[in-house]
């Protein structure tokens, strides 16, 4: 029994990522309400880091591991799974939470390793002089509210004067998140802004669309998760609400918020922060190694789909920081404080992007001390509910920095004095 | 009439289609309570399981599909058929029937005459295996279900409201459903429980599991029986609240809205579950018209337990609820 607890003990210590040099943990959900977006995007997220293990032999002959741990999207169980996994080797982490986020800011910074968000968390995070070990380019919720403004400016000639707008958001931290943003927006461009939430998980919004048909909003903006798309995308439905009108965050734009409204979900629009789809040379390449090889993560019946392609995309950011961070640091074997600065320093060009097989797939960006955010830039995707597709409407839209910039400056010096913090790259 | 009164009028209707809704789940926990003393923290797991099932035979999915495929290297998805939703639904009412009979022979029967918090313990644990289960049969991928129901504005309710007030009343065509639904089940489980043998079998049972033996009642035949209605129950709301949001995990959390309709109506009367899901369903849209826009709005999960609380302070039985003296 001994020898059976013993051999028992020496497998699983051998199964334990240790053995592995790049440890990236991935705090997925592949359980619970929101587990129907924390799957594709997990899968997404491992099949790129197995790609790179299996085509390259990891990251400069490194190779990579990504120990799951499941949060549930839940903030404490989140938190848990960061103070379990840390001692590993940890070189970053990506939450998929902005409530996970939240309250990994504080501890990512004292223990010195990366928290890389994109398209979520903490808006102000983008600020680097405040928010040393957070990354949340290529975009943010705020860039995310000021491009969906600047798509609907460009519909009607520049002029917003007059209109009314309504923000339905999850009554989260998440949620609430572009609400300073819009409300400045209607400021300077004259709108009415009407503030709709909607409590978690948002299965039932009979109030929410019942108001939205009294006020007849001529758009209506969603910052929803989980549930609460499909249900708002069919409430809209029901009341007859103008598809085209209504364009949601591009955490409200997958697959998984249309596909059970069906028709009725035909010409739903949605912010993207970058393609989807299987028309890239990279899947060739994941068919090979991963697919095929049967090494894909979960049932491999995720592939192409939005958040699939958002979790793909999240591994390749993190893969090219830890290549900047082995070139920076001369060495393979690089730690948590290496791979900041490899995030700090990484460029990503659209030539880069060709290169690995995702051409004009996401935007090109460069970070620095200061600038932790990017370009912010978002196109507009359109669902086609006969073709079931999200076609891109338009290509990447830059947003208001004039409006942006100011409010991220004001944040994040609010949160520095809160926590005592000097700015840095001074 | 003055647009105001229009607006309230059409937010307390739709308050009381929602609470149909919201009774439909209630019922389940009302049919166990009555019948077997328990409160059944599963029921909204059940809703969940029954809609997987019958939207995972509906589409022809192989059921395990991911386990057997990571196992044994297959690639397996489904069946290739799509079934007629009624086929469907009678399949999936027969796994409920199935589910019940393996409850009572492997959890209930080897609780008999244990403590209620016993068997309500016993609930939580099933609660988390059947949502285990149901990931692993059917996958957590968001699902939508047809079986045909209508879904969208009422246009005969609009165009008549709109003639006669200037202003079409918005009624969902799937609430009146749900409502139609919903008093056929009322009806039908309030005959069963007065009027035939098991009912009132299933009452004794509820009075004394003992007792109830010795005057020669099946037990287990009784806790199978009402499990399997409350099963039925299940599929009903599940199929309901799944053809509104399509079928995925949150469909659990529907029992949330179910407590404050069983503390109202009481855990003991299945019209009070209709009572409780209209007062409840009728109130919290009423004061999230009137009041939610003074207080930033979604209010209506938290206001239905404080309109809950505010009845259990005068009626702690609940409205409909059987008062019990426990003589010392």
């Amino acid at each position: 029994m001994k020898k059976t607890l013993t051999a028992i003990a020496l497998a699983m210590a051998a199964a334990t990522p240790a053995m592995a040099e790049l440890v990236v943990p991935n705090l997925s959900y592949r359980t619970g309400p929101y587990a129907p977006g924390g799957i594709p995007y997990a899968d997404g997220f491992n099949d790129y880091f197995t790609l790179l293990n299996e085509r390259d032999g990891g990251i400069g002959g490194e190779k990579v591991a990504n120990p799951e741990c499941e949060t549930a999207y839940n903030t404490e169980k989140g938190v848990e799974c960061y103070e379990a996994t840390k001692g590993s080797g940890a070189l970053v982490y990506n939450p998929l939470s902005t409530g996970i986020t939240y309250q990994l800011i504080p501890k990512v910074t004292a223990d010195g390793i990366p928290l890389y968000t994109p398209g979520y968390g903490r808006t102000s995070a983008a600020n680097g002089k405040v928010f040393s070990n957070v990354f949340n380019y290529p975009a943010n919720y705020w860039d995310g509210a000021s491009v969906a403004i600047t798509h609907l400016l460009s519909e009607n000639g520049g002029d917003l004067s007059g209109k009314k707008i309504a923000l339905v958001y999850h009554n989260s931290a998440y949620g609430k998140e572009p609400i300073r943003t819009l409300q400045e927006l209607s400021k300077k461009h004259g709108f009415e802004l009407v503030e709709i939430p909607v409590d978690h998980p948002g299965q039932e919004q009979k109030s929410q669309w019942l108001q939205i048909r009294r006020d007849k909003p001529d758009y209506v903006l969603m910052w929803g998760w989980g549930v609460m798309n499909a249900v708002a995308i069919q409430e809209a439905a029901n009341i007859r609400y103008p598809m085209e009108n209504f364009i949601g965050v591009w955490w409200s734009g997958s697959e998984n918020d249309v596909l059970p409204v069906g028709d009725g979900a035909n010409g739903y629009k949605s912010l993207a922060m970058h393609g989807t789809g299987m028309d890239y040379p990279v899947y060739a390449d994941l068919k090979q190694y991963v697919y095929d090889a049967g090494k894909a993560s979960g049932a491999g019946d995720q592939v192409g789909s939005v958040l699939y392609s958002r979790g793909m995309y999240a591994a390749l950011v993190i893969s090219e920081a830890i290549r900047k961070a082995q070139e920076l640091a001369g060495t393979s074997a690089v730690n948590a404080a290496q791979v900041r600065d490899g995030f700090e320093a990484l460029e990503i060009t659209q030539d880069r992007m060709t290169e690995l097989g995702l051409p004009n797939f996401g935007q090109a960006f460069a970070s620095s001390c200061e600038d932790h955010g990017g370009p912010g830039n978002a196109m507009i995707q359109q669902w086609d509910a006969a073709a079931k597709k999200w076609n891109l409407i338009t290509d990447f839209i830059a947003p208001d920095d004039e409006v942006l910039t100011p409010l991220v400056m004001e944040d994040s010096a609010a949160y520095a004095a809160e926590n005592n913090i000097a700015e840095r790259c001074n | 009439m003055p647009d105001q009164l229009l607006y309230a009028i059409e937010a307390g209707l739709n308050g009381l289609m929602a609470g149909v809704l919201y009774a439909l789940v209630a019922l389940g926990f009302v049919l166990i309570f009555k019948a077997s003393g328990i409160f059944n923290y599963a029921q909204g797991v059940l809703a969940l399981f029954a809609a997987l099932t019958l939207v995972g035979f509906q589409n022809g999915q192989i059921p395990f599909a991911h386990l057997l495929n990571a196992i044994f290297g297959t690639d397996l998805h489904e069946f290739g058929w799509h079934l007629p939703a009624i086929v469907a639904i009678v399949l999936a009412g027969g796994v409920m029937v199935l589910l019940a009979i393996v409850i009572e022979r492997y959890v209930l029967k080897h609780l008999v005459n244990q403590a209620p918090i016993i068997l309500f313990m016993a609930t939580i644990g099933m609660a988390y295996f059947l949502e285990g289960l149901g990931d692993i049969m059917w996958g957590a991928d968001i699902k939508k279900l047809d079986v045909g129901l209508p879904q969208g504005i009422n246009e005969t309710i609009d165009s008549v409201t709109y003639n006669a007030f200037g202003y079409g009343f918005f009624i969902d065509n799937l609430d009146i459903v749900a409502s139609v639904v919903a008093a056929a089940l009322v009806i039908s489980l309030t005959i069963f429980s007065q009027y035939s043998k098991q009912g009132r079998a299933l009452r004794a049972v509820a009075d004394d599991h003992q007792a109830a033996l010795s005057v020669g009642i099946s037990l287990r035949f009784i806790w199978v029986l009402v499990w399997s209605i409350a099963g039925f129950v299940a599929l009903v709301a599940g199929i309901m609240w799944g053809s509104k949001s399509g079928v995925q995990f949150s469909l659990s959390l529907i029992a949330l809205k179910a407590l404050p309709v069983l503390m109202l109506g009481g855990f003991t009367s299945i019209p009070g579950a209709i009572v409780g899901g209209l007062i409840i369903g009728m109130g919290e849209k009423l004061f999230e018209f009137f009041v939610g826009p003074m207080i930033g709005g979604a209010t209506e999960n938290w206001f239905a337990y404080v309109l809950a609380l505010l009845f259990l302070v005068f009626r702690p039985q609940g409205l409909f609820g059987e008062k019990i003296i426990e003589r010392v």
